[in-house]
């Protein structure tokens, strides 16, 4: 079910990107993507059964979820929002110039 | 239209394939840990920090996060140097101003929300949290403070100095672990008890460190990008 | 709990693909914040509080606030 889920999300992105003409639409469409790839990797590192990786008084080693795809993506999302950042950054400079956010009419402009 | 047919057939198609791919070679909710056993049976005995994720992010893969750190930096700098020319430098006043619940609820909202960030970093290697998140809920605080007063804006020279110094601890810490010990981000101080405040060695300076770097950079790529003339 | 996790998946696909079809980039960038919540909200069940708070105060909240001040900066509807 988990993996359905990201799966869905990451084609929306997919589609978003391949068929939107719009640039801030495409990086809507990278950030659900950004998602999707998130809660693929949590859903890999869960095992049934177990709780959060953290010891405390009551919850012994062998019975936590792993930890490591929880630290990846940690790292991911703080990288995807400073990604997203200067994407958007770029897309009002490009703005700025040719009054236009369709990628169609940017790209016949040499630039 | 016929395109757009014809992706979303497309997109099925691989949507159906990913979710096999997906299922088959990882099977959900069966234990797949292998170089994580490490982490999960020595992780408290060798950091001292009852947050395995803490652990593995800042002892185990230490360096990969001041990787990370300077990509933020990185990003930060690319907004700054995007906007750079079409920027105004005083504020303008905007027409809306806004609602006087607003106002009230952001003097009284602001400390709190500082303090709660604050909590949550200092706090990282015992319970949920860390620098990240504790920089996130910071600048959202931020962001609150600049609906509310149409006039605000943050002190640039602190605000790059704080980060500065903050990125300085962090690398500062890994070379002195590399003099004294012999590798990057040696753990050089005792890891004391598991589970008190002051315990895990250098994990919670250097989280502390994240924290402000992480508010601090993410509050300045909202005020570049909110410093622009529309 | 398994019929609640069906629920949220898919009202969460739901507001992916209002997002991906609306005009209207506003309400697009509103529908991605749901959708980030909802993925918070699922990465709480699969025991990753960690995640789930970083997602919740990022995904949700800060990249919102980036790009509604991008679409203030820029136009709002989008035209074919």
């Amino acid at each position: 079910m988990f993996y359905f889920a990201s799966a869905a999300l990451i084609v929306i992105g997919i589609y978003m990107l391949m068929v939107k003409k719009n640039l801030i639409k495409m990086i809507v469409g990278l950030s659900i993507m950004d998602s999707g790839v998130n809660l693929l990797l949590i859903s890999i590192g869960y095992i049934k059964g177990k709780t959060a990786p953290i010891i405390q008084p009551g919850v012994s080693p062998s019975n936590v979820v792993d930890p490591l795809p929880q630290a990846l993506v940690l790292t991911n999302i703080v990288i995807g929002v400073s990604v997203t950042a200067l994407a958007l950054s770029v897309v009002i400079k490009v703005y700025k110039h040719y009054r236009s956010l369709n990628s169609s009419e940017v790209r016949d402009m040499k630039w | 239209m016929t395109k757009r047919i014809l992706s979303i057939m497309a997109l099925a198609v691989i949507l159906f394939a990913l979710f096999v791919v997906m299922s088959s070679t990882a099977p959900f909710g069966v234990d797949k840990t292998t170089v994580s056993h490490r982490y999960i049976y020595q992780g408290v005995k060798e950091t001292g920090s009852a947050n395995l994720v803490t652990a593995v992010v800042l002892n185990y893969r230490g360096f990969d996060t001041l990787g990370e750190v300077t990509v933020l930096f990185v990003a930060a700098t690319g907004v700054g140097a995007a906007l750079y020319s079409i920027r105004n430098p005083p504020r303008k006043k905007s027409k809306v101003e806004a609602s006087l619940i607003v106002k009230t609820a952001s003097k009284l909202l602001f400390p709190m929300m500082l303090l709660f960030g604050a909590y949550i970093f200092i706090h990282g290697h015992l319970t949920p949290g860390g620098g990240f998140q504790g920089g996130a809920v910071i600048s959202t605080a931020f962001v609150f403070k600049y609906v509310s007063d149409t006039r605000y804006s943050i002190d640039h020279i602190a605000f790059t100095k704080m980060e500065s110094a903050a990125g300085m601890v962090f690398a500062g810490l890994g070379i002195t672990g590399l003099i004294i010990g012999g590798y990057f981000l040696m753990n050089i101080l005792p890891n004391g008890t598991p589970g008190d405040l002051i315990s895990a060695g250098i994990l919670p300076i250097i989280y502390i460190a994240i924290g402000i770097k992480v508010g601090a950079e993410l509050t300045g790529i909202l005020d570049r990008m909110m410093g622009v003339e529309s | 709990m398994d019929v609640a996790i069906g629920f949220l998946i898919i009202v969460m696909i739901i507001l992916g693909v209002y997002a991906a079809e609306t005009k209207d980039l506003m309400y697009a960038v509103v529908a991605t914040m749901a959708v980030s919540l909802i993925v918070s909200l699922l990465f709480y069940m699969l025991q990753a509080p960690d995640v789930a708070m970083a997602e919740a105060a990022i995904g949700a909240g800060l990249s919102t606030a980036v790009f509604v001040l991008a679409i203030k900066k820029t136009e709002r509807y989008e035209h074919d």
